[in-house]
């Protein structure tokens, strides 16, 4: 019964890989080969694991922390932080790599501040390490956010139980707490992992040449489409690896809460003592760096436009055709991720894992690689949903739906299977035990999925530039328009505009999970 | 069945997956084969179109075209109409800035009565999104950012020969051999420099002179910037890929400096961080308007065909699939009108290419410029050129 819409879903993700073996392949084995197999392919390959495998790490090391203070301490002022701490998610990388260079650039406002002090040269931020750190900066609250849903949706008893057993607090947090915690952190990893992959905007401007960087490159280079399918192909493979890598470390363990649904009270909270303050000192970097800076150099840019005499343009069309199709996008999403999540969670197997781990490679792809496949089968084979808002969304969907799948996936394993089959048993419909049972029970989980596809799609660039209707803009379109000649006042207005409404669906993203 | 609630609601994927099926079905063919279904509509001017269709499997057009029927029915009121070309709008696709050509675009369609919906975008993107959609792509006009994206159009077979008249305004070395696309703004190479610092007998006769020791310390580029990677392209066109390897090399060991883009290149020059910079010649007029006054600084023109006087184009190609050539050709004369020509002249800072109309005072005319002896729309090894730069260590 769930299976006909969760294969639906899957032939969808299955289009842009139908496109890029078509692609490749367009010119014979001997082409694919050639690229796939010569050395600067290679060195590629390892540089965007190493990309990937830098940024994952680093997410997780900032993110957890962060969530297990926000959600579990007396730490000061910790629902603000909450909030703060999630909102980078909403900065563009292609906004965020530019203020990066603009601050810690050869030139820029921090190596102008220094000078007068003797400081010549400032570490090089191109390559590597600005692009891992924009990546880092701008993608952690995938993690922080998954991981403080599940530290506030776990059941408390477990951790009672090692206290009371004499278990200390580091040892219970290590041994009791932190395997509960696996799920959540492998998921939002996963999350940013590939979102390091597929990310373009932060690696052109740190230039760092990852698979991303290259495949633009490809199309730049001769206009040919065909090396470029097969690097992204090769990225397919890549992405493969790590969701078998991520299947690995998942492990097998399931944690049901041991009542039925609404968490009928906190986990206990820490008591940090001395700590405070250098927590509030770790919470305080962290959103300096990932928010506050950015927002100030953007209000600098701002203000200094209007100062010479920029007309001050703020784009509420374009922002409401932002939120009308991001809304669009996180309805589809969510609706499409449920049947590969409650397959996934309620039936397992094989088929199950093979649907769920397909509708990652959409996410995987950089955003032109999508984007060209649904302008092939859109405009060849669906030339009536071609240029409309329907292909558009569908794009969207097609892109993010990871984020919705993992976040009702995560959902669905802490509600207990009994309390649907109890259902069944007094008669209820599998259609009806889905409405009135399982998702108002797993309604966080859905909502948060949709929540971050909301905003993912806030920001998203090459898709909306290709598939939006004619004459369609967006706040992201905006933003570019005026970036791309250097227009940075112009740029401004937008992109704080993007942030500003990006903030209230983060707010109750962040407060909902407060309110369980 | 139950949750049959799920099986509407993607309906997108339901008749996306019906597509998938019928592509599928047709085999690998179908891109081309598929003309029939949705596109004849618009009553396309241009006759010799047929591409290649090899007319082999058909059942496999029929196939398709019941695939793209039943896309079509299944999208159920509103869907089709705004895919086709109706007649009388024009569809563009941009890959020049909306900043840049937007108000320019919107004093044809108040003059012409001509609808024009444009869909801008980067011009490499673009491109290749016009290859995607072969025989059906909504555009009727392309308008690049440069001369090698026409060109690769020009490759594919999918731009149709431009009327005389047009062609005839812009000199040859601006438009496409066989007249397929024509440039209506040119952008020249030149070395700004810093007047307080330099004086123009100072600088050298030819860009490759800069590998000279004494401009150690003075000299600023931009190697990510596209318009410095095609004057390198250019210069391992003309005079080969050692010769290039050699200037690259050379300037490297004058330790330039190195900059995010043009316009940071010029700011570097006017502040006195460096004393020349390898630019394009309109940031000087931009940084002059910006700061509303003299800046100390001037562009150098080299002469006598020199690689560093590269005149590139940004231009417009039409699709042979264009369902409004007429209109198409209108939009292309406005833009190679006075008019249109004046505003890229004084609006955007870039050279007018038809006869008699005024540039920036402080430009040397074009017909002053020998440039270098390259088909502009052929300098698309953009690969080789970044694998140079990499090689040299100027990436």
């Amino acid at each position: 019964m769930v299976l006909v819409p969760a294969l639906l879903v899957a032939a969808a993700m299955a289009l842009p890989l139908a496109y890029l073996v078509l692609r490749s392949l367009e010119n014979g084995w001997g082409e694919f080969f050639e690229v796939a197999l010569r050395g600067k392919t290679f060195a590629v390959l390892l540089r965007s694991v190493a990309l990937a495998t830098v940024v994952t790490a680093a997410s997780v090391v900032v993110a957890v922390p962060l969530a297990w203070l926000t959600a579990r301490t007396d730490l000061p002022g910790r629902r603000a932080w909450a909030v703060l701490a999630a909102l980078p998610l909403v900065v563009p990388s292609y906004v965020g790599g530019l203020v990066l260079v603009s601050m810690f650039g050869p030139r820029g406002f921090f190596q102008g501040a220094l000078a007068p002090l003797g400081v010549e040269r400032l570490p090089e931020i191109y390559g590597l390490p600005g692009a891992a750190l924009a990546l880092t900066l701008f993608s952690y609250p995938y993690v922080f956010l998954t991981v403080r849903g599940a530290l506030r949706g776990m059941d408390p008893a477990l951790e009672e139980a090692a206290r009371s057993l004499g278990s200390g607090g580091w040892a219970t947090f290590f041994r009791v707490t932190l395997p509960q915690l696996r799920p959540a952190i492998v998921a939002g990893a996963l999350l940013v992992a590939l979102y390091a992959l597929s990310d373009f905007g932060a690696v052109s401007l740190l230039q760092f040449d990852s698979f991303s960087r290259e495949i633009y490159t490809q199309y730049r280079s001769a206009f040919d489409r065909t090396p470029a399918a097969i690097l992204a192909l090769m990225l397919v493979a890549l992405t493969a690896a790590i969701l078998a890598l991520e299947a690995r470390t998942r492990g097998r363990a399931r944690y049901h809460q041991s009542f039925s649904g609404r968490h009928p009270r906190g986990g206990t909270v820490v008591t940090l003592g001395r700590w405070r303050w250098p927590a509030v000192l770790l919470c305080g970097t962290v959103v300096l760096l990932a928010l506050v800076l950015p927002v100030g150099v953007l209000v600098f840019w701002l203000t200094r436009g209007v100062a010479a005499g920029e007309p001050l343009r703020l784009l509420w069309g374009a922002a409401f055709n932002s939120v009308y199709v991001s809304a669009l996008a996180a309805g589809v999403a969510a609706l499409g991720a449920l049947p590969v999540a409650i397959l996934a969670v309620r039936f397992g197997g094989r088929l199950a894992s093979f649907v769920e781990r397909l509708s990652y490679l959409g996410y995987a792809l950089p955003g032109i690689v999508l984007a060209l496949a649904l302008v092939f089968f859109g405009s060849n084979f669906a030339p009536g949903l071609y240029g409309t808002l329907v292909l558009l969304v569908f794009a969207y969907a097609v892109h993010f739906l990871p984020q919705a799948v993992g976040a009702t996936r995560a959902a669905l394993l802490q509600v207990r299977p009994s309390v649907e089959e109890a259902a069944r048993g007094l008669g209820r419909s599998p259609l009806e035990v889905l409405r009135t049972v399982t998702a108002p029970l797993a309604s966080s989980g859905i909502l948060a999925g949709a929540a971050l596809v909301f905003l993912t799609t806030m920001k998203e660039l090459p898709a909306t530039l290709l598939l939006a209707p004619l004459g369609f803009d967006t706040l992201a379109t905006s933003i570019w328009t005026a970036t791309s000649e250097a227009f940075y006042a112009r740029a401004a207005a937008p992109a704080l505009l993007l942030i500003a409404v990006s903030v209230l669906p983060m707010y109750l993203l962040v407060v909902r999970e407060r309110a369980r | 069945m139950s949750y049959r609630f799920l099986h509407r609601l993607p309906s997108a994927s339901i008749i996306l997956l019906v597509v998938l099926a019928a592509f599928l079905a047709a085999g690998c063919g179908g891109q081309e084969e598929q003309s029939g279904g949705g596109s004849a509509s618009g009553g396309s001017t241009s006759s010799g179109e047929t591409t290649s269709s090899g007319g082999s499997a058909s059942g496999g057009e029929t196939t398709v075209s019941g695939g793209s029927a039943s896309g079509g029915g299944s999208a159920s009121g509103g869907g089709s109409a705004s895919g086709e070309a109706s007649g009388e709008g024009l569809v563009v696709y941009s890959g020049r800035n909306e900043e840049l050509v937007g108000p320019i675009i919107e004093r044809f369609e108040e003059q012409s009565g001509v609808d024009v919906e444009v869909r801008y975008g980067d011009t490499a993107e673009l491109a290749a999104t016009i290859l995607e959609e072969g025989q059906n792509s909504p555009a009727d006009v392309f308008f690049s950012q440069d001369a090698g994206a026409l060109g690769a159009l020009t490759n594919e077979g999918i731009l149709s020969p431009l009327p005389e008249e047009a062609l005839s305004q812009v000199e040859e070395r601006f438009r496409d051999p066989n007249g397929e696309w024509v440039g209506v703004s040119g952008r020249a190479r030149v070395a700004a420099y810093n007047t307080e610092a330099l004086s123009e007998a100072d600088l050298p006769g030819s860009i490759l002179e800069f590998t000279d020791p004494q401009w150690s310390g003075r000299i600023g580029w931009a190697p990510t910037n596209g318009s410095f990677q095609a004057f390198v392209t250019a210069l391992r066109v003309i005079e080969g890929e050692d010769a290039a390897r050699e200037w690259l090399e050379g300037v490297q060991a004058n330790d330039p400096r190195r900059y995010d883009n043009n316009l940071a290149v010029l700011e570097g020059v006017t502040s006195g961080e460096i004393e020349v910079g390898f630019v394009n010649h309109y940031y000087l007029f931009q940084l002059q308007e910006e700061s509303g006054g003299n800046v100390p600084a001037a562009n150098y023109f080299f002469q006598n065909g020199d690689p560093g006087s590269l005149v590139n184009v940004a231009g417009i190609g039409i699709l042979n699939t264009a369902d409004n050539t007429p209109a198409a050709e209108e939009f292309l004369q406005f833009m190679l009108s006075e008019e249109a020509q004046s505003y890229f002249a004084n609006e955007t800072f870039e050279y007018p290419l038809i006869e008699g109309v005024p540039i920036n005072e402080g430009l040397v005319p074009l017909s002053e410029i020998q440039t270098p002896d390259v088909d502009l729309g052929n300098l698309d090894d953009l690969e080789g050129t970044l694998d140079l730069l990499r090689e040299t260590g100027v990436l």
